[in-house]
């Protein structure tokens, strides 16, 4: 039932944020962060409880919903949804704060979409029902087409289409890869569900296979993005405010990573094993190619989304090393990017409400001005350089030490990538916060709000670099045929 | 020796107070928890140390807590105490203290006072982590920490675009060093399923067989870690833009920290580099080049703070061919030597740059030995140290011992020994012409301003120092004290000497100290030395390294991200969008309104339809 309530009260609360606009405008700002601290405060509350040792599904749900299509309302948790909904939460808790004086029209639809998307995430990360699981896949979409279209900047109706088009593109192929899978599992075996358990050893062709999970892999790799379908990502990326920048890089594209986790690798492991020299070799040359265009943008957020890129290229070389470390690499990335990158995107929002810009070369100098911010900014560039000590060397070291075992000379070429990192992320801070200032700048460091925002943020990864074993105990692999893979090499 | 974490948590906790109070605690507070955080890091050193040493035992492990456990691989934040982590751990915070102390003064004026302690005592604590750690990847993240506390500090004075650029090289360049020691990380955990430096180093003899190429490429992979760390060929060249820092990080990065985070490494790994010939030979070849080029760089360069650290590249490559012959406490004791004299040595540089208004450029100081005579003579010994004096210096001790064993040990050679004699003959000589350029002559800047106490008083200690270290070791023919050799027998196997004999070592002391001296005499005589405008250009830019660098690998990055900036990728997806319109727009020209073209299109439809029909009626 909980797991019920988690999707239900964002919902509940999406539209009581709605209705709420219009008796006061800022009404819906207070309930969504209510919502979203409670969801939160949850979420925290049964991660305690649930301890980290065992591996397994902790809690499940299932109602039918059309029985005679094999479709039912199926949720169900383990280690990985768990530590994706408590990511989930904590990025959703600072995107209310991040919108509290940004958004000024429309507040209302504004914080209904927020949590609508947020819905949608929670969703899809619990859903164990591949019919449920488009449902999800598609409702995190269109409210995020409007955060982006409605309250986005200047190119903002470009970005949100070309985002729209992508994922919906990429989400139309898994279609009809589940409904393929529906079909082959129904004629092979007699029962036609969509239930993921039971779809989980569907007997069919080696040929049939791999062209199924290219179906899945396709959407999958799209919203991640991976070379070459990111170029969605930096428009969207640039074009959406601040709160919905947080959310698509420390969210949407985990839910690409999770898929690949979730169902590409279970449901398919002869073709994730056959493709997977090709994938990892897409993984590494994304790895080099967004850090090198990462390099060359001069506006902040443009900048930051390629760095995306860079670092979700590490996601791939690792999910298709089959093995242990590795895949806890990847867990470890998919928190430690959400959060360093979505830091960095506040940084940028942050900026962009002092200076109105986001061109670097209309930056420069601030650190007199902003010591505070510059301090916060150094310690996420570190991160995102995999400075030891911060969570994300964790998640790329062990992504890298495992990944070795299965390809060494793709490593080499992901391993390079961190240098290239070195390169992009100095130099923001040089751009940014040192070299001679063009202006006389008086400006506010950071307010309370934005201290509230950014303190957890540093804790956080701080905690996950120097001890991320409660994280690492809870992503054991639950799903039988992941533990299979990872733990038999 | 429980409270041994005390000696990297000081700093650390020195560094997170400094940050967070800044504001509040004013320039004395800021002066005391700087250097106090480093003093009682210093003072638990000298206690545990002594436990330790009256324990008796070998090693020492204090486990604090897990850090990463997957399966099999534990990986856990454990200190480890051992004769050579605790002789750097001395070094480390010893020096660093006084470099501390003397920052007090050094720093007085600056605005950022707090921000400058901050990286200081961050910098401390990184290196003491790198040495004390227990496994590879603990000091991977002293290693890391190190690289980032030198991109602070080297980039402190942010205004400066080019001291920016300095500190971006210099992280940049050492990271592609650690770049090939993470790989070689992976190596170990892949075929020892452990980093944990007891346990690979008791495993390796089982699993490999000496040569074996496995070992083999973890050792080159470890030394590519060790060459950008430690500023040797190839990755040397972010040393001397270093200098862009204030002057008590320069001291702090070459004498106690940072440069000669390479040689711990290699002398920490020395069984896989003995299992490595291969690679152990490349080690001494690097020291080799390395100080000879330097050196020759060293000779040329204006800026004095370039002079020393032209001199720190070439000192660290006699440490790398120590390391390379096999010299293992050898290395060890030209490190602590060097690191007492480089401090001084850096630290009276920068009490004749202040005392000089921050000029830097040795052509225009001259005769301040009576303008500043305590500075003078505290400058003379770091110098008579470094150009190795023969029997009242250190340096001549730690240095004759590289010189005897480049040519005496097993994996020595003639080669070694001349490459070395020649160094310290060309060591001798820039010496001499910096003190002679410095000190002596006329004057041409004025002094306008005295190094007050908290400067003068670490660099009379740091003077002490550099003389009687060299009194811990002495060769067979001088006394033979083996004090430093013995305490790290346990950790370092001592060296095999091939073509021993008293009467040979006699001989290669003799040389070198004759050279010593012939060095100093010649500058002394011939001073301004005659050298061809081109030949001279190219050694003081540093044998053209950097422009090389430039156009290899910064140009054609920094043009190709130029070039594709704006994502060639997506123009694939643009000609995609731009086909659909334009079908879309042929379309849409057809649905012109006119009825007779409507007819005539459904007629020709049906006629074209009709024909396949019967067409395929008839073919079938």
């Amino acid at each position: 039932m909980i797991l019920f309530l988690f999707i239900l009260v964002l919902v509940l609360g999406a539209f009581a944020a709605w209705l709420s606009a219009a008796w006061n405008k800022k009404l819906p700002r207070w309930i969504a962060l209510m919502v979203l601290v409670f969801e939160l405060a949850m979420a925290a509350a049964f991660w305690a409880d649930a301890g980290g040792g065992d591996a397994g599904w902790y809690v499940t749900f299932i109602r039918p919903w059309m029985p005679r299509f094999g479709i039912s309302f199926s949720l169900a948790m383990d280690g990985l949804s768990l530590l994706m909904l408590v990511l989930t939460f904590f990025l959703g808790t600072l995107s209310v704060l991040v919108s509290w004086n940004e958004i000024k029209e429309r507040t209302g639809f504004f914080f209904f979409n927020l949590l609508f998307v947020l819905a949608g995430i929670t969703g899809v990360f619990l859903t164990m029902d591949l019919f449920l699981f488009y449902f999800f896949w598609e409702v995190m979409l269109i409210p995020m087409y409007f955060l982006i279209g409605i309250w986005g900047h200047g190119n903002r109706l470009y970005a949100a289409l070309k985002f729209f088009i992508f994922t919906q593109a990429g989400g139309l192929l898994m279609l009809l890869a589940i409904l393929g899978l529906y079909f082959i599992h129904g004629q092979n075996t007699g029962v036609f569900t969509f239930n993921y358990f039971d779809l989980l050893n569907t007997p069919m062709a080696q040929e049939t296979g791999r062209w199924l999970m290219l179906g899945f892999l396709i959407a999958f790799i799209v919203k991640l993005p991976a070379f070459p379908f990111h170029t969605w990502l930096p428009d969207a990326h640039t074009e959406a405010p601040t709160a919905g920048s947080v959310i698509l890089a420390g969210l949407l594209l985990k839910t690409g990573a999770y898929g690949i986790l979730r169902f590409v690798l279970p449901l398919f492991p002869e073709a994730s094993q056959f493709f997977a020299p090709y994938i990892m070799l897409l993984g590494a040359i994304g790895i080099l190619y967004g850090g090198k265009l990462a390099y060359a943008q001069t506006d902040f957020k443009r900048l930051v989304a390629y760095t995306s890129v860079s670092h979700m290229g590490f996601v791939l070389v690792g999910a298709f090393s089959f093995n242990e470390l590795a895949y806890q690499g990847v867990v470890m990335q998919m928190i430690t990017h959400g959060i360093s990158t979505g830091a960095l995107f506040m940084i940028a929002g942050s900026l962009y409400d002092r200076l109105h810009t986001r061109e670097l070369d209309k930056m420069g100098g601030l650190w007199p001005a902003l010591p505070g911010m510059g301090v916060v900014a150094m310690v996420f560039v570190m991160a995102s350089l995999g400075l030891p000590g911060l969570g994300n060397f964790i998640a790329e070291f062990l992504i890298l030490a495992g990944s070795w075992q299965a390809q060494p000379w793709i490593t080499v070429a992901a391993t390079i990538g961190l240098v290239v990192a070195t390169i992009y992320s100095l130099r923001i801070m040089q751009k940014v916060f040192f070299g001679v200032s063009l202006r006389e700048y008086k400006l506010p460091d950071l307010s309370l709000r934005e201290v509230l925002m950014f303190i957890p943020l540093v804790i956080v990864i701080i905690w996950l670099g120097v001890y991320p074993q409660p994280v690492i105990n809870t992503a054991k692999p639950a799903t039988p045929a992941v533990a299979v893979h990872f733990t038999s090499k | 020796m429980n409270w041994m974490y005390l000696v990297p948590a000081m700093p650390f906790l020195g560094a997170l107070l400094l940050v967070l109070f800044s504001k509040k605690i004013g320039k004395t507070g800021v002066s005391l928890i700087g250097c106090g955080s480093v003093g009682i890091a210093a003072l638990v050193t000298i206690v545990a140390g002594l436990q330790f040493m009256n324990s008796g035992l070998q090693q020492f492990s204090l486990p604090l807590w897990n850090w990463l456990s997957i399966g099999s691989f534990n990986i856990g934040i454990t200190l480890h105490l051992d004769a050579l982590s605790l002789a750097f751990t001395f070094v480390i915070t010893f020096v660093g203290f006084l470099i501390h102390i003397y920052s007090t003064g050094y720093m007085a004026e600056d605005p950022d006072f707090a921000r400058f302690f901050a990286c200081m005592n961050l910098f401390v604590g990184a290196m003491l982590m790198l040495v004390l750690a227990d496994n590879l990847l603990l000091l991977y993240f002293g290693w890391e920490g190190v690289g980032l506390c030198s991109y602070l500090l080297i980039g402190f004075w942010y205004k400066d675009p080019a001291n920016g650029a300095a500190a971006r090289k210099a992280f940049i360049v050492t990271r592609v060093g650690d770049t090939a020691m993470a790989i070689a990380l992976f190596l170990l955990v892949q075929h020892t399923g452990s980093l944990q430096l007891t346990d690979i180093l008791a495993k390796a003899p089982t699993l490999w067989t000496a040569g074996d190429a496995t070992v083999v490429t973890i050792a080159f992979l470890l030394l590519g870690g060790a060459v950008g760390k430690s500023a040797q060929l190839p990755l040397q060249t972010w040393l001397p833009d270093a200098m862009a820092g204030p002057t008590p990080v320069s001291a702090l990065i070459h004498a106690a920290t940072m440069v000669t985070a390479g040689v711990y490494l290699i002398a920490r790994t020395n069984v896989l580099f003995t299992m490595a010939p291969a690679a152990q030979a490349t080690v001494a070849i690097v020291g080799a080049v390395t100080l000879i080029l330097a050196g020759g760089s060293a000779f040329v360069q204006t800026d004095i703070k370039r002079v020393l650290a032209y001199s720190t590249i070439s000192q660290i490559g006699y440490m790398f061919l120590a390391l390379g012959v096999g010299a293992w406490s050898a290395a060890i004791f030209h490190f602590i030597t060097h690191a007492f004299f480089k401090a001084l040595l850096f630290l009276g540089a920068g009490a004749v740059i202040v005392a000089l208004h921050h000029e830097q450029d040795m052509f225009k100081m001259g005769g301040l030995r009576k303008s500043l005579p305590g500075v003078f003579w505290v400058f003379l010994i770091g110098s008579a140290s470094l150009a190795a004096i023969p029997f009242v210096t250190a340096g001549f001790y730690s240095k004759d011992q590289i010189v005897w064993l480049a040519g005496a040990s097993a994996q020595g050679g003639a080669g070694y020994w001349i490459v070395a004699i020649v160094g310290a003959f060309i060591t001798a000589m820039y010496t001499t012409r910096m003190m002679l350029l410095v000190f002596y002559g006329k004057e041409k800047t004025h002094v306008h301003h005295r190094p007050g106490l908290s400067m003068m008083v670490p660099l009379y200690i740091l003077a002490v120092f550099s003389t009687l270290a060299g009194f811990i070791e002495l060769p067979h023919t001088l006394g033979h004290v083996t004090l430093l050799s013995d305490f790290l027998q346990p950790v370092l196997p001592a060296v095999v000497t091939a073509h021993a004999g008293t009467a040979l070592e006699w001989g290669s002391q003799g040389i070198a100290a004759l050279l010593c001296l012939a060095g100093i005499y010649i500058v002394w005589r011939v001073l301004p030395i005659p050298f061809p405008k081109e030949v001279k250009t190219f050694l003081k830019d540093g044998w053209g390294f950097d422009a090389a660098y430039n156009l290899l690998f910064v140009q054609p990055f920094v043009q190709l991200a130029r070039i594709n900036r704006k994502d060639v990728v997506d123009s694939l997806y643009a000609g995609l969008a731009a086909v659909t319109k334009y079908f879309h727009r042929m379309m849409s020209a057809t649905q012109s309104g006119i009825l007779r073209w409507y007819i005539m299109g459904i007629v020709m439809g049906a006629v074209v339809i009709l024909s396949v029909i019967i067409w395929r009626q008839y073919t079938i």
